[in-house]
């Protein structure tokens, strides 16, 4: 099975303590550490373990900037056995639908049968999967935490519902998943991992690669646009405890007895 | 043996052979458990006497009248004498470790059914075989000495009470064709018995009666430190190794194998275990047993080597390879000097290569890897914890110090562990002592990246570290915890000495720079926590006793379990972050052992220790009835300011102290 995972590289949301900065047009980005998008990681993991089990290849497509570089290699120490940068300066700028263009044109040049997606990234709106499956005019399943290869061209994937239960669905190849935290273990890359894979060659696609046109991405193409990044006022009733881990923890408990939910 | 990676044991003659004297000649281990102990030194000295009996007898049977060269004459006479004395003592000795085995059945020679069945079968028929090389030795000789005596030929002498005296005694009525059938009969089973016995010995545990001495001699000499990936790979050369770790069999260094043939099952180790005891999948012993039945399945004696498969899948689990703190209680108690936590590291190793890592450590490694601590935390925000002090240097190019205290991570980071990190630099500051800190260029001492098999990450955070405290141009350093302690002594090089800080105090203390005051409630009873980086690893268990023991009017008691038999208090560095499966905790049990010996304050000397008692503490209901204090702390505490020879602490330090914890 051929299977492409889209990944992305954000700022690791436990490493990194997250502040808007003083104009209010994104977040404070010096002193800030990135990995790969946490669900991606588990979308990677998936897909290996699936071509370990029916074979084929991997392929992990990344977009952004040049240090994005690292995260592809990253997914490679991992497993995944080829990788692809899309990279141009008209791709700077994009928003989800942009992303979603220039990934359909990858998908649509490697001819993949199976696309994974994170069901949401650390820094982004969850939307891509969704919008890349539309475009592609492929089935679509979202927030899947269980995937079986049934047949030549269907899966059994399965997805949590209300009350911690379970649904499975089957669905037909060539499809899009988003990729929900928890449907395996991802196993541990280490620096000797990356060391390894270091000198293989990651292609960078641009847009002419790819065939795209300049104004369907980008700045030009994006028809969302951010206009603001704020801290929320304290609201009314909203409380923050301070002081040590114990004393809010003995303030938190006072609080929830004397509004009568613990006893 | 000759598959197995190299290991450079063959240096160091002098200390080998005085190790080989101490733990394998003299048995110094055995007497820690006092009746099994005694036992095998009978069973031991007797085996040595009898050996030359034994080798005699089988020449006799070829040459009449044969003797071991120089033991013809009156020293032989000598000789029979006190092998007949051994003789009768190894077979009561074999009796009374019969009973001990098959009726009182010490609880630590249990096998969980998860390893198997019982061993119980084997020692006692082992016992039997060597009680029937006493007996037929006995009947073979009593028969002639009876013979000689109803001839009126000179006899050898015979003490009365010894096996062969009785065997004489009790044969001495029966017709000399009688006497000749039994002597024939008792030599004839000795020799059976005795080949029997050399055949069986390598099967099982008793291969340790000739593999021991080796093992021994073969010993770890440096304790606290952790093998190199490979002993014939240099550190620069590490990138281009295959695979890392042991993964298979083959991949155990000769003496390692070893190990696993000299195992005498005899249980001491697991039972010393911490992981053991709080029920985690882990049990040494069992690592040695499963790997020796391992290697005999894939080398078995009658046929070529099979079943090649990796120790990972099918005699090891992951979960028995996470669960152990090298706390090194194992290795502190085993007679043969076997080693664990290079076994325990170099699977680690092998899991981590193959990414079979848990999820519960991934996080913090990665953290590690980007930000320095496990934590995640920012690496500015490093020396926090010293900013209301306001004396605390950060050494770089505007500042500079004679000493470095190295904070690592746990205690610059965690809120309650800071509070160690403040109690040291007030005792250094109030002591003299010109310290400075490396601030946000200090990473984690890496002492568990290490250990728990990321041996790249591990010298990744050491260069930089080694980089950072050579550019500081500091003369010594200091750290008030133990890993870092062992991890900047043992696995960094070419840095400044390095020292505890209960060592500091000492040396203060005796030095009149340091002055305590009395204790002011009598009613505390303080008991001391040996952490296993401290004590076992770097064999400090006094420096912080005589600390303790300067403070005018304590009251200190000894647990039961203590100095080089302390008992690990969950481990640290990353162990705080894995999630085990067990049935209670460490702590736990640490706490209650400390209850038992009528403390009220535990005295820590690491901050690990700290986070886990203090831990224990709360969930066994014991808050308020039972405290954890560093050592240092405790000194900060007691410190008497008044009476520091030129040194005017400031009015806020001095309240501060005052206040205490």
């Amino acid at each position: 099975m051929e299977i492409l995972v889209c990944i992305k590289r954000v700022p690791d949301t436990s490493e990194n303590e997250i502040t808007v900065n003083k104009e209010g047009t994104d977040i404070e980005r010096e002193d800030l550490v990135y990995s790969v998008n946490e669900w991606d990681n588990y979308a990677v993991e998936e897909a290996i373990r699936i071509r370990d089990k029916v074979g084929g290849t991997v392929t992990v497509v990344s977009l952004g900037s040049e240090e994005t570089e690292e995260v592809i290699r990253r997914e490679m120490a991992m497993g995944a056995d080829k990788g692809i940068h899309l990279m141009d300066p008209a791709l700077e700028g994009s928003d989800g639908r942009g992303i979603a263009v220039a990934l359909k044109a990858e998908v649509k040049k490697g001819g993949y049968d199976l696309v994974l997606t994170g069901a949401q990234a650390d820094d982004g709106a969850g939307q891509v999967g969704g919008m890349l499956a539309a475009m592609l005019q492929r089935p679509f399943a979202a927030l899947v935490n269980h995937i079986e290869v049934t047949g030549a061209d269907t899966l059994r994937i399965g997805r949590e519902i209300a009350g911690g239960n379970q649904e499975f669905s089957e669905i037909r190849l060539p499809c899009v998943l988003s990729i929900q935290t928890g449907i395996n273990e991802p196993r541990y890359v280490g620096i000797r991992g990356i060391r390894k894979v270091a000198s293989v060659e990651i292609p960078i696609h641009g847009i002419s690669d790819i065939a795209v046109p300049a104004e369907t991405v980008g700045k030009t193409g994006a028809r969302v646009k951010r206009i603001d990044y704020f801290t929320p006022q304290l609201g009314k009733g909203a409380e923050i405890l301070e002081g040590s881990d114990e004393e809010i923890i003995d303030k938190l408990i006072e609080i929830l007895k004397s509004k009568g939910r613990i006893k | 043996m000759c598959l197995a990676s190299f290991d450079p044991r063959i240096n160091r003659l002098a200390m080998r052979i005085g190790a080989t004297v101490r733990y394998a000649l003299a048995q110094y281990r055995q007497p820690r458990y006092p009746l099994a102990g005694i036992l095998h030194i009978f069973l031991f000295v007797g085996f040595v006497i009898l050996s030359l009996r034994s080798i005699t007898l089988v020449f006799l049977g070829i040459i009449e009248g044969f003797t071991l060269p120089g033991l013809g004459g009156a020293l032989g006479n000598v000789y029979m004498v006190v092998k007949d004395i051994a003789a009768t003592i190894v077979l009561i000795t074999c009796l009374i470790a019969m009973i001990r085995r098959g009726v009182f059945k010490p609880k630590r020679y249990d096998v969980p059914a998860r390893y198997g069945k019982n061993h119980t079968t084997e020692a006692v028929f082992v016992l039997l075989l060597i009680s029937g090389l006493m007996v037929s030795d006995a009947l073979f000789e009593g028969s002639l000495v009876a013979y000689q005596f109803q001839s009126h030929l000179e006899t050898e002498m015979v003490l009365p009470m010894t096996l062969k005296g009785m065997a004489a005694a009790v044969l001495a009525p029966n017709a000399a064709s009688t006497l000749q059938a039994v002597h024939m009969a008792a030599y004839l089973s000795h020799e059976l018995i005795f080949f029997f016995f050399l055949c069986f010995l390598p099967l099982g545990k008793h291969f340790h009666v000739i593999t021991s001495f080796f093992n021994v001699f073969f010993m770890k000499l440096d304790k606290g430190t952790v093998k190199p990936v490979k002993w014939d790979v240099s550190e620069e050369q590490l990138d281009g190794l295959e695979s890392f770790g042991v993964k298979k069999l083959e991949d155990f260094t000769w003496k390692h194998m070893l190990d696993f043939y000299s195992c005498a099952d005899c249980g001491r180790c697991s039972d010393n275990c911490p992981a053991n005891a709080v029920g985690r999948p882990l049990s040494p012993r069992f690592i040695s047993i499963k790997c020796r039945d391992a290697l005999f399945e894939r080398y078995p004696l009658w046929s070529g080597a099979e079943n090649e498969k990796t120790l990972m899948d099918g005699v090891l689990e992951d979960d028995e390879i996470w669960s152990c703190t090298t706390c090194g209680a194992c290795e502190e108690e085993c007679p043969l000097l076997i080693e664990y936590i290079d076994k325990i590291v170099d699977l680690r190793r092998g899991l981590v290569d193959e990414g079979r890592v848990p999820q519960s450590l991934q996080k913090p490694f990665s953290a590690l890897e980007k930000r320095g601590n496990p934590y995640g935390k920012m690496e500015k925000k490093r020396s926090e914890w010293a900013k209301d002090l306001g004396y605390v240097k950060v050494l770089g190019k505007k500042a500079s110090a004679q000493t470095l205290y190295f904070v690592d991570s746990i205690t610059s980071f965690d809120d309650r562990i800071q509070e160690i990190a403040r109690a040291t630099a007030r005792v250094l500051q109030g002591a003299g002592v010109d310290f400075g800190i490396l601030g946000s260029a200090e990473m984690d001492s890496g002492h568990e990246v290490r250990r728990f098999g990321e041996e790249m990450l591990f010298l990744e955070l050491r260069n930089r570290n080694t980089e950072a405290i050579l550019e500081s141009g500091v003369k010594k350093i200091v750290t008030a915890d133990p890993h870092a302690f062992n991890a900047l002594r043992h696995d960094y090089k070419g840095i400044p000495e390095v020292e505890h800080i209960c060592q500091v105090l000492e040396r203060k203390l005796v030095s009149g720079r340091l002055r305590l005051k009395k204790i002011e409630d009598p009613h505390v009873v303080y008991t001391y926590h040996d952490p296993c980086y401290l004590g076992r690893h770097n064999g400090i268990y006094e420096a912080p006793r005589r600390v303790l023991d300067a403070i005018p009017g304590i009251r200190r008691v000894e647990m039961e379990r203590s100095k080089d038999r302390s008992f690990c208090c969950g481990g640290g560095g990353l162990m705080l972050f894995y999630e085990p499966i067990e049935e209670t905790r460490m702590g736990k049990l640490r706490v209650e052992m400390a209850k038992k010996a009528g403390a009220t304050v535990i005295i820590t000397a690491c901050p690990f220790c700290m986070v886990n008692i203090e831990d224990a503490i709360k969930t066994s209901g014991l808050e308020g009835k039972m405290k954890a204090m560093d050592l240092v702390e405790l000194v900060l505490q007691q410190m008497d300011w008044g009476a520091l020879p030129n040194s005017k602490p400031t009015a806020e330090t001095h309240s501060e102290a005052k206040n205490g914890h």
